[in-house]
């Protein structure tokens, strides 16, 4: 393992049963970074998550948290992570002091200590005036940041959340990520997070796209894009796979059939726009060039669109 | 960007930043402390818990306390009102303790218990935390409704009373294990009501609250004979037993069963150890609601 990695993973498979959630993957997130897990749902990011963050055990592989083995050295990776689960985990009867300390005793983070770091989590997150409300009275926003809060106390070396964003507004989300980044940039934290959300992705330093259980990626997102080349071209017609089998005989560029319409990515989209045009001007009903966006990577990666899962496009 | 912020780490995390360090026993108390708080700011549970086994005693013992004396069951000159209580203490620590537990199905559908279980502590110590919890709360309404044992006839002395606190203590411990093993696995309170209806109510209705265990003589039909070693079976028989000879002394009646005070003391603490095993037991499996 890299001196530098926080995970490091590799051949690790797990199923439920009959099914397999995560095949053969192998997976390195170095030190210092913020790392988003991009997946839609079903794509094994959760189970993914689990395992990291201890739930569950390691079936198949080897992972390796922090320079610790993670079938051998259990608590002495809890001791080291923060986790922030998807679903809160936050006493809704107690107060948002009281959760931060029942937290903090699980950790062994007591007296003045405890005092100290929870004056400065409050703070930090804007929670100080709040402190004694009961959480079930709080906003969504503010108990995400309580969740932070609680995932924070014993200052762990590295924080695994699960989609952090899920049901907050644009403006809570806008906070939870200067957070992040400031985790990141003032304490060295390694933070890796699962999500769904393209945009959300694009914020991290790196990216590993998850897709039916298997790494198809892992770049940073400009190199992701760059991965594409070029500029994406999208056209809308009639008959798709005819257009888009004679523009791969014609012209040998690697078209797909996308949701009904031919997508393919080349440099200098404008000059491919009036050359389809003037190949095809019966077939084509609208054309768009665009630069290649998280959706373009993944469509490139995996054949099919963020949002549709293999059973759509007919592959068993 | 990426080297520079990975540098950074690489070197503050070598000054700043250091493992916790977990300690179990604290754990225990933070998990106990936060039971007992949830329970007393939901005052419905606080309501329910006593209320409704104070009202049995009063009902059951008045109304039927002419049919119950005339059988002299709890032996000479008892009512049915101190026959029953000894019972309804039971009842009142059963009561609290199993729904103490239910507080598990509520922390996993709520997401709470993820945490709890990606801490760095021993499985023994976050079952002893929520166990200590119900127990806690168990025992500071079972020690509520003993001040109505002002009101009836009773033999015990400061030490008998003492000895009764401390075998209430070992039940609500054996009692919330037992609880925490039926709810590990549930993920409705649904389901705990059923669990209740069908083992936990029998359980205390052959325990000897209600009615005597029949003793084995040459009259015994085999329905009585079941029905006695099905209660003497039964490990809150000693519970029961046990706090009736703390409370009213000797109990010398050859027609009814009740177990000595050193048995009941000795089961009730098997009882209490072998619940406790088994709760450490079955939260070291994963559940699907714990996987929310």
């Amino acid at each position: 393992m890299d001196a530098a990695s926080a995970i490091d993973v590799s051949g690790l498979s797990h199923s439920y049963g009959q099914r397999q959630a995560i095949r053969q993957l192998d997976l390195n997130v170095a030190s210092g970074q913020i790392f988003a897990l991009l997946g839609p749902n079903g794509s094994g990011k959760t189970t993914l998550f689990r395992v990291l963050s201890t739930l569950i055990p390691v079936q198949k592989g080897q992972v390796e948290i922090l320079g610790f083995d993670l079938r051998r050295c259990l608590n002495e990776i809890r001791a080291r992570i923060g986790v922030v689960f998807q679903a809160a985990s936050l006493d809704r009867k107690l107060t948002v002091s009281e959760n931060i300390r029942h937290q903090a005793a699980l950790y062994g983070v007591v007296g003045n200590e405890l005092k100290r770091r929870e004056t400065e989590m409050l703070h930090q997150l804007g929670l100080s005036e709040r402190a004694y409300e009961i959480t079930e009275t709080l906003s969504g926003g503010l108990r995400r940041r309580v969740e932070l809060a609680k995932g924070m106390i014993h200052q762990p070396r590295l924080l695994i959340l699960d989609e952090p964003s899920a049901g907050l507004d644009p403006g809570a989300r806008s906070d939870l990520w200067n957070y992040l980044l400031r985790l990141r940039d003032d304490l060295g934290v390694t933070v890796v997070l699962t999500t769904h959300l393209l945009e959300e992705a694009d914020r991290a330093d790196r990216i590993g796209i998850l897709n039916e259980g298997e790494l198809v990626a892992c770049e940073s997102p400009d190199l992701l894009r760059a991965s594409v080349g070029g500029d994406s071209i999208t056209i809308d017609c009639d008959q798709p796979e005819q257009l888009a089998d004679a523009i791969c005989d014609r012209f040998s560029v690697g078209a797909q059939v996308v949701e009904g319409t031919v997508r393919f990515e080349q440099s200098d989209g404008h000059q491919w726009i009036s050359r389809l045009v003037e190949a095809y001007p019966d077939c084509i009903q609208s054309i768009r060039l665009g630069k290649p966006s998280l959706e373009d990577v993944f469509i490139q990666k995996t054949g099919h669109r963020f949002w549709q899962t293999l059973e759509e496009v007919g592959v068993d | 960007m990426i080297e520079k912020a990975a540098t950074v780490t690489k070197a503050r995390n070598s000054t700043h930043m250091s493992a916790a360090k977990p300690r179990p026993w604290l754990a225990v108390r933070t998990l106990c402390w936060r039971e007992v708080v949830r329970f007393f700011r939901q005052r419905n549970r606080v309501i329910g818990a006593i209320g409704q086994p104070v009202l049995f005693w009063l009902l059951f013992g008045v109304g039927m306390q002419r049919s119950f004396r005339l059988s002299e069951a709890g032996g000479p000159g008892q009512n049915f009102r101190e026959y029953y209580f000894p019972g309804t203490l039971v009842l009142i620590l059963l009561f609290t303790a199993i729904f103490a537990t239910i507080s598990i199905i509520e922390d996993r559908r709520e997401g709470f218990l993820q945490s709890v279980l990606v801490a760095p502590i021993p499985l023994w110590s976050m079952v002893l935390g929520k166990v200590f919890g119900g127990a806690s709360i168990a025992m500071m309404q079972g020690l509520l409704f003993l001040v109505l044992a002002l009101t009836i006839k009773i033999e015990a002395g400061l030490g008998s009373f003492v000895a009764l606190v401390g075998l209430m203590a070992v039940s609500s411990l054996a009692l919330t294990s037992l609880g925490f093993v039926i709810a590990w696995r549930m993920d409705s309170t649904q389901g705990f009501h059923a669990i209740m209806s069908v083992l936990l109510m029998p359980m205390w209705l052959l325990s000897g609250s209600f009615f005597p265990v029949p003793s084995l003589d040459g009259e015994t039909t085999i329905p009585q004979f079941l029905l006695h070693w099905l209660m003497r079976l039964n490990p809150l028989t000693y519970c029961v037993g046990g706090a009736r000879r703390l409370l009213y002394g000797d109990l010398s009646n050859e027609a009814f069963y009740t177990p000595s005070l050193s048995l009941s003391c000795v089961v009730t603490l098997v009882f209490a150890a072998v619940m406790f095993a088994g709760a450490c037991k079955v939260s070291s499996h994963r559940t699907a609601g714990d996987l929310l």
